[in-house]
């Protein structure tokens, strides 16, 4: 230790730094090495004690306490400085007027009660609650209620605290210097006006228009060059397939017993408001009557496959409510 | 439009606090993770580097494919890891065969990544391989030493950004007031050449010496490791400059019931509790004693008979 100036010592990080020390010879085997360095070490550690022990101190109960100066090596912050909040519109407007906050009490007089009850929060000095009595004016309106006209204009006057709030709030986040316990989280909103609120897209659908794009082309997307860790496309929406419209067995009918399917799905949920029973008995025994009567009337009828299959096709759109019935019919039977 | 989001409880509350910018910071936590490979060195490296830092350190021991830190993208799943954890400073190890046992530290600035280096882990030594009195084995989170030694820190730019980030990683935090009987630790770390770097963790041992400074002696306690510097990345010059903004004023705390006086001068305000005289044990106040005896107790039971005549008058009356 013949000179300790050669050292930078930064006592806030209990550090020091031998700028000037070179190895002589690079020590051949690891072990010198290792021993050359703890002895410097050694010597390092010793000047920083040297400053270290000799700083005032105050006996503690663990040991002797030392006042440490701030280190003189820079470190970055992790963080950036907190930066100050702007004023809120109403400070900013009390600050033009003059207005000072001034100290209420917390507990006031109640007249109506004759106790001593809090300003704010619960069981309150004048509690919409308590009231049981407003007298009229000359300004109120005949025919409103005044104790609905009161809850509604407290719940206006929140609102509107709560929208002041927000704004300051808003003002606040774009300097950034929003409190570290509020969020301002994006959220849709109610539709007024023409211009739509940006909305958020999510994974998701980002995920369906990429697999929309990369599908738009002749080949459906099978030739296209894929980037690295590019994963295959999402195809998401419907692929429809429609039956043949045209009547037969098979395939052909199926068309036909899709709609019907429907149609009696939609119609038995709420049947019972819909049918008349005894409108329906009557249909059944007329169309029974004219059955028979065609029966003995022609015995023949045409086998061809288009007539009777276009009768019940047309028959939804024309006459609902008979194909309601016959369908009941179908059903109770 | 915006909703306003705040916690619902208080304890959530009080941990965003903890983690929102303060003027005067807290201790710099570390984020120790992993590539997609490592050897079986790097793990060693890892996991004693974590029990270097246990009080102030997160450890991720799953695989990490997404993490690059030097290439562009590849940074985005750190960066996220370091907002979750509140982690500014992170190690991370990946085994290549062009790159074996590879380290990387850095630090992060606002959970963006502020700067990198990348060393190679040579010739590592466990703590489990020293044999030592563990008796002097230091305690966790106790303030280290720091001995830099070699002129390559200051000439070579790859050492000297190295040297920052080695103190960074370990100085452990701040400390205003410092327990001299604490000191236990140093980290030892020599520039060999211009980019080999032996880094050792010793064990302090205070040696009467007759004066008021203590003889320091080092034991080499490990891990200990050679680091060869790979690649660096250094911040660049606006982002150090925002970095490295301090406040110009700490920060005062509020005193408490004092105040000035222009006549009287400086004025404390000193709180006495209420005298509890009901409560204030009295000598011969036991329970079970009933109060006529007491009483009798207390005229010293010079007249003994008086009180026995008191009882009986009393049970007279009941």
């Amino acid at each position: 230790m013949e000179a300790p100036k050669q050292f930078q010592i930064d006592l806030g990080n209990l550090m020091a730094f031998d700028c000037y020390h070179l190895f002589p010879s690079l020590p051949s085997s690891r072990e010198e090495l290792v021993k050359e360095c703890l002895l410097k070490g050694t010597e390092l550690v010793q000047a920083i004690a040297d400053t270290l022990f000799n700083l005032p101190s105050t006996e503690d109960l663990d040991g002797p306490l030392v006042k440490l100066p701030p280190p003189t090596t820079k470190l970055p912050r992790s963080k950036h400085l907190p930066k100050p909040k702007p004023p809120t519109k109403w400070e900013e407007f009390a600050k033009k007027r003059g207005i000072k906050n001034r100290k209420k009490d917390k507990i006031l007089y109640d007249e109506q009660t004759g106790t001593w009850k809090r300003r704010h929060g619960y069981d309150r000095v004048n509690d919409d609650n308590d009231v049981p009595i407003i007298e009229a004016k000359m300004t109120d309106v005949p025919g409103e209620d005044p104790f609905a006209k009161r809850q509604a204009d407290k719940k206006k006057r929140v609102e509107k605290q709560e929208k002041n709030r927000f704004q300051n709030l808003r003002e606040a986040a774009k300097v950034g210097a929003l409190p570290s316990n509020v969020q301002l989280a994006a959220r849709a909103l109610p539709i007024t006006g023409t211009q739509a609120a940006p909305k958020k897209v999510s994974k998701e659908e980002l995920g369906s228009v990429a697999g929309m794009a990369a599908t738009a082309t002749a080949s459906g997307g099978k030739f296209d060059k894929k980037l690295p860790g590019e994963k295959p496309a999402r195809r998401e929406g419907k692929f429809r397939k429609f039956l043949p419209v045209a009547e037969g067995s098979g395939m052909g009918s199926q068309e036909r017993l899709q709609t019907q399917e429907v149609l009696n799905k939609l119609i038995s949920k709420n049947s019972h408001e819909i049918l008349n029973i005894n409108k329906a008995v009557n249909m059944y025994n007329g169309k029974k009557e004219k059955k028979w009567r065609n029966q003995q009337g022609k015995s023949s009828s045409t086998s061809s496959k288009l007539k009777p299959t276009k009768k019940p096709l047309k028959k939804p759109f024309k006459k609902g409510s008979s194909n309601k019935g016959s369908s009941k019919k179908g059903k109770s039977t | 439009m915006m909703n306003i989001k705040t916690p619902k409880k208080g304890r959530v509350r009080r941990e965003l606090e903890k983690r929102a910018p303060k003027l005067v910071e807290n201790g710099k936590k570390t984020l120790i993770l992993q590539g997609i490979k490592t050897s079986s060195v790097l793990n060693a490296v890892l996991t004693q580097i974590y029990h270097l830092k246990r009080d102030s350190a997160v450890r991720y021991t799953r695989k990490n494919e997404n993490i690059r830190p030097f290439e562009s993208g590849g940074e985005t799943s750190l960066e996220f890891f370091s907002l979750k954890t509140d982690c500014s400073l992170f190690v991370f190890g990946s085994h290549s065969k062009k790159r074996p046992d590879n380290l990387i530290m850095g630090r992060t600035y606002d959970h963006h990544i502020y700067d990198l280096v990348e060393v190679g882990v040579e010739n590592f030594k466990t703590t489990e391989s020293f044999t030592y009195d563990r008796k002097l084995a230091p305690k966790v989170g106790s303030k280290p030493f720091f001995a830099f030694i070699g002129e390559g820190f200051e000439s070579v730019e790859e050492l000297k950004h190295l040297k920052e980030v080695l103190l960074d990683l370990f100085r452990g935090e701040v400390v205003e007031n410092l327990n001299l009987a604490g000191l236990d630790r140093a980290y030892i770390c020599t520039a060999v050449s211009s980019n080999r770097v032996y880094f050792t963790h010793c064990a302090l041992r205070l040696k009467k010496s007759g004066k008021i400074v203590p003889r320091m002696e080092l034991v080499e306690v490990g891990p200990s490791m050679d680091l060869v510097v790979r690649r660096h990345r250094l911040p660049n010059d606006d982002l150090r400059k925002e970095a490295m903004k301090t406040a110009r004023e700490q920060p005062k705390k509020k005193v408490k019931n004092v105040s000035e006086d222009a006549v009287q001068g400086k004025i404390g305000k000193i709180y006495i509790p209420d005298q509890q005289v009901g409560d204030m044990a009295l000598p011969n106040k036991a329970k079970g004693v009933k109060r006529e005896r007491r009483e009798a107790k207390n005229k010293k039971g010079a007249n003994e008979h008086i009180s026995k005549k008191l009882k009986e008058d009393s049970n007279n009356a009941g």
